[in-house]
């Protein structure tokens, strides 16, 4: 866990637990390959998410792979178009580390291509998992703060 | 054909900036050659070496991912609308 003197970036990522066991169950239910999704949520004028989080999409995992994951094209599309009718964005990717920790990979942070999103982690490597949450820009993580509010 | 391209947060500063452009083709492959011509900066982001439609990019036109259609050679008609966004991947 993060100690007092961590300095986290904007902005704290707001979910429900209603949302927060939908975005672990599809991790869980994904193994033994990595699971991965998409949350959108209502972005600033500056084009940077507030953190509340209005919908999750659990998608396919298009590599069916333990190592990668790409979310499937078809999803991407779908999630992209159902936050758009509500005038809001996709904000962020979640995918799940089977074996290591909830921190972005060497592969995680070259491939990513969105620098206004967020970046969540989960990792199952541990009997509880762990949900973490970064951006990641010009090559560099930063993490943010998660708040689960109660459901 | 007339159609517009929208363009994803990386690839605007290519086009000065622009989140939407105006393009002419026949085929996606003919759209994406054109925009290139006029925003170079947009080389090798669109299309490979090879010719063919980049790895890490999504291409839709009106929602249908070109991959699943024809690639390059997707017909476009006038007031369709080509989508491009980066693939969401990692490991």
């Amino acid at each position: 866990m993060p100690g007092p003197d961590t300095e986290f970036t904007d902005p704290v990522l707001v979910l429900s637990g209603a949302q927060y066991r939908t975005i672990v169950a599809h991790c869980y239910d994904g193994l033994p390959d990595e699971a991965c999704g998409l949350l959108a949520g209502p972005v600033g004028a500056d084009g940077e998410p507030t953190g509340a989080v209005t919908a999750v999409y659990p998608c396919t995992n298009a590599d069916a792979s333990a190592r990668t994951y790409t979310v499937d094209s078809r999803d991407l599309i779908r999630a992209m178009r159902d936050a758009e009718s509500r005038q809001e964005d996709l904000v962020a990717v979640f995918h799940s580390h089977t074996h290591s920790d909830a921190y972005p990979s060497d592969t995680d942070v070259r491939q990513a291509m969105e620098p206004h999103w967020l970046y969540v982690l989960v990792s199952l490597r541990h009997a509880e998992p762990v949900l973490r949450t970064y951006r990641i820009r010009d090559g560099r993580v930063a993490e943010c703060e998660v708040v689960v509010a109660d459901s | 054909m007339s159609v517009e391209v929208r363009l994803p947060t990386l690839l605007r500063p290519h086009a000065g900036g622009a989140a939407s452009v105006t393009a002419e083709g026949a085929t996606v492959g003919d759209v994406f050659h054109g925009l290139i011509d006029r925003y170079p900066g947009l080389a090798g982001n669109l299309v490979d070496d090879a010719g063919q439609l980049h790895k890490f990019v999504n291409v839709y036109r009106n929602d249908d991912d070109i991959r699943y259609l024809d690639q390059l050679d997707t017909k476009v008609a006038d007031g369709d609308v080509i989508s491009v966004l980066p693939a969401v991947a990692g490991g």
